[in-house]
């Protein structure tokens, strides 16, 4: 499975993407997500307050709920900015 | 017409593009986004000037995404062209980075169909922000107001 991150989740994970194999019981994004929590401190503060963090599952946005399997590409991402706008990093 | 991209356009030369050859559109509405060089201060936090303005986008999903909104824009209107282009990379204030141009027989579901579009695409296509202010950068998060704007296009 690829997992791919973008904006300050790469800042946070200090990686662009990387190659994971869950353990079988690791089956939806939700589940997913705390398993990525404890492969590093990084990691762990990356997806700290997972309310700012949005998720798609081979190019769909995906839900907690959403099933995951070996292969998929799965992005981790904060909300997203387009257009024009301001604020500031959470 | 979709197209996301590091280089600038031109809005005239698109406008021209979209209606030329044709007879059945009666109106085109189009928006232009650009970068500003300020920021509106919210709630604890100080006034900012901008100096630059870093996009990033996720190859592949954003065309996607983009296609899917435009999609949704011909489902609800009768629009008879849109072009959509989205630019990403560094940005200074004045630059261009968005434009929406929607052609239909009726100035009314080109204007609607052009303000849904940039709502959307604000709130639902992978883009993201990243300011440098001259103390630093930040990366911009997202705006309840944006995702209000958006919403209020939500059926149901």
């Amino acid at each position: 499975m690829k997992i791919l991150y973008f904006a300050w989740l790469r800042a946070r994970t200090g990686r662009a993407e990387e190659e994971v194999a869950p353990p079988p019981e690791v089956a939806t994004v939700g589940e997913l997500l705390q398993w990525l929590r404890g492969l590093s401190p990084g990691h762990g503060e990356a997806l700290a307050d997972l309310s700012v963090v949005r998720v798609a599952v081979n190019q769909e946005f995906a839900k907690p709920e959403t099933p995951v399997a070996a292969g998929d590409e799965v992005a981790l991402f904060p909300p997203v900015t387009g257009g024009g706008g301001r604020g500031s990093e959470p | 017409m979709i197209r996301v991209q590091r280089e600038d356009f031109d809005a005239g030369a698109e406008l021209a593009a979209l209606t030329a050859g044709r007879t059945d559109i009666g109106g085109v509405a189009a928006f232009v986004g650009l970068v500003r060089d300020f920021v509106e201060p919210g709630a604890g936090e100080r006034p900012a000037a901008i100096r630059a303005m870093t996009l990033e986008h996720y190859p592949g999903m954003t065309e996607k995404a983009i296609a899917g909104i435009e999609a949704e824009a011909m489902a609800r209107w009768p629009l008879r062209a849109v072009t959509i282009i989205h630019r990403y990379g560094r940005l200074e204030p004045g630059d261009r980075i968005v434009l929406v141009a929607c052609a239909a027989a009726h100035r009314e579901d080109a204007l609607h169909a052009c303000a849904f579009l940039i709502d959307w695409l604000k709130t639902k296509a992978p883009f993201w922000k990243l300011e440098d202010t001259g103390d630093g950068t930040r990366w911009v998060r997202a705006r309840e107001a944006d995702d209000l704007r958006a919403q209020r296009w939500e059926k149901g």
